[in-house]
């Protein structure tokens, strides 16, 4: 399968994952690498949401479908089990309530991909243990002052949330840098982590 | 002349309406080529010309040229005046059978009947499929009356700074305008045509209640402030003192030359009765259910931030009506000073937008 070089490997690892010919909703889908990837890998109706303008415009430019907006509000404005797929790429750590996100995920897309910087990670970690700072790693390159990021995450907390809602994992990958890595002790050494859930009603 | 009467809202029929046009680049043998633009309330087909009566460019020159964004040198542009208007096509203006002006006998029209006048063209010119259809407020209503009620005929439908319905506002604003233009001696009853005392009074009021609708305060204030017209000091008197008093008399009397006052009752009508929703059982997205799957139309909205005349909120409503129909839709609202007028003046956010969307 012709693999996009320039594709981030949580996206390469959900790219894998999607079936073809499927519905995609891609929120927070930036450029839109990921869905013109599906699109032209996968002949997938492959859709965006993305809150800045410069990169809507860019996706429409190559002939994407997407709609310039705020996952926290209007998100609700989908229909019920309208896509195959939704996908939230480091963003869910961004999210006003990530909680309520992930219902939002499931209940437009039918299983969801969400990945995001594990906070737990051993960089983050020995930042804030000798350092006694709010962590600056590659994986969280943002002080603490000016970071998107308001509810930092770790895989263990993200495995409970999940288990709390009755949300079901239906694969999960870890990387280190570029590098994907074992589950083992994945909550110490992955910097990002993708899961594909569902939820088995 | 179109071959076929067409059938109206109201229940009438107009025969034999004369729908008058203008044309920019060439034709593709295939026809795949064709782009429609429709103009808004006040506009006519003179989108990238000189208009023949005020001797100014195009309303939309700016986007419409060779190598401009809608690319004369790839696309054939058609831009008609809508029926019910005044540059050509029929309008109240026009001789009724009896050989008189229709004046108020013409028939209500609706934004549908108008599209009904520009279906009726292409089908004379033989284009089956448009690559888009492309409008700017009462302009973006007929894109997405096209779209909804004859779902094959364009591939591509831009609609920008427009609403899928008229609100309670937007139906004020109209009122007052109408009110202006029938309270003036001249109106007559519409039946005005016989000599040279045109209602221009009511006319011009009309039009500069509406172009305050166009702006924002910002822009006003950024452009006219309360800075004095030529003179320094407050005249105590009821003159323009306010250069911006002296800007909408401006507006007024020179709309006054080019427009008639019938054709502003006639088309302010139609977008008060527009309600996209209410002509399809009321639910928005079954207007667009010939969309659905990815089979249809690639719908791009496109809002103004400074837009209060048909704000964002009015653009995000259609995305999310196309979206439960499973229509492919993108939708972005730009920053632009100028309020709702932004569409037709320098926003270079635009032009990257209408280019990219007519090439994706």
């Amino acid at each position: 399968m012709a693999e996009g070089k320039a594709l981030r490997p949580d996206l390469a690892a959900i790219a894998r994952n999607i079936s073809p010919g499927t519905r995609v909703l891609d929120i927070g889908c930036g450029d839109g690498t990921l869905l013109s990837h599906l699109r032209d890998q996968s002949q997938v109706d492959a859709r965006g949401m993305e809150i800045q303008s410069e990169l809507v415009e860019r996706c429409v430019t190559k002939g994407l479908s997407v709609v310039q907006g705020d996952a926290d509000r209007d998100l609700s404005e989908y229909p019920d089990k309208a896509f195959d797929y939704t996908v939230l790429s480091q963003t869910l750590q961004t999210a006003a309530r990530p909680d309520h996100m992930l219902d939002q995920l499931l209940r437009v897309g039918r299983e969801a991909f969400v990945s995001f910087p594990n906070f737990a990670h051993w960089r983050t970690r020995t930042a804030l243990m000798f350092g006694g700072r709010m962590p600056v790693t590659r994986a969280l390159p943002v002080s603490w002052f000016e970071t998107d990021n308001i509810h930092h995450v770790t895989i263990a907390d993200f495995r409970e949330l999940i288990a709390k809602k009755g949300v079901a994992v239906e694969g999960c990958w870890f990387f280190s840098g570029e590098r994907a890595i074992s589950p083992v002790g994945a909550n110490w050494r992955a910097e990002f982590a993708v899961f594909k859930l569902s939820r088995n009603l | 002349m179109l071959s076929k009467p067409l059938s109206l809202d109201s229940g009438q029929v107009l025969s034999g309406a004369t729908i008058a046009y203008e044309t920019y680049g060439e034709l593709a043998q295939d026809k795949s080529n064709a782009i429609l633009i429709c103009h808004a309330l006040t506009g006519d087909q003179y989108v990238g010309s000189t208009h023949p009566v005020t001797g100014k460019p195009g309303w939309w020159e700016r986007m419409v040229g060779p190598g401009k964004p809608i690319d004369t040198n790839r696309f054939h542009v058609i831009c008609a005046n809508v029926i019910g208007s005044c540059m050509g096509s029929t309008g109240p203006a026009s001789a009724a059978e009896d050989g008189a002006p229709y004046g108020m006998r013409f028939p209500v029209l609706t934004i549908r009947d108008m599209v009904r006048g520009l279906v009726g063209l292409l089908d004379e010119m033989g284009i089956a499929q448009l690559h888009s259809v492309v409008g700017g407020s009462m302009g973006g209503m007929q894109a997405l009356s096209l779209a909804a009620n004859f779902p094959d005929r364009a591939a591509r439908v831009l609609a920008i700074a427009t609403t899928a319905r008229h609100s309670a506002q937007n139906i004020a604003f109209h009122e007052v305008g109408r009110q202006a233009i029938m309270a003036d001696p001249n109106w007559r009853d519409g039946d005005y045509y016989a000599d040279d005392k045109t209602p221009d009074a009511g006319l011009a009021v009309a039009r500069m209640a509406a172009h305050i609708t166009y702006l924002s305060e910002a822009g006003l204030t950024d452009k006219f402030g309360r800075r004095l017209q030529n003179r320094d000091a407050k005249s105590f008197g009821f003159d323009a003192d306010f250069q911006v008093e002296s800007y909408l008399r401006y507006q007024g009397s020179g709309f006054t030359q080019r427009f008639d006052a019938n054709s502003y009752l006639y088309i302010t009508r139609a977008m008060d009765y527009f309600d996209l929703a209410e002509e399809h059982g009321g639910r928005l997205a079954d207007a667009f259910s010939g969309h659905a799957n990815n089979s249809g139309a690639r719908f791009f909205l496109v809002s103004f931030d400074t837009d209060w005349l048909y704000p964002t909120a009015e653009s995000r409503h259609i995305v999310h009506a196309l979206n439960a129909a499973g229509a492919a839709v993108s939708f972005v609202e730009l920053a632009a000073p100028h309020g709702h007028d932004s569409f037709l003046l320098e926003v270079p956010a635009l032009d990257r937008a209408v280019r990219g969307f007519l090439d994706g």
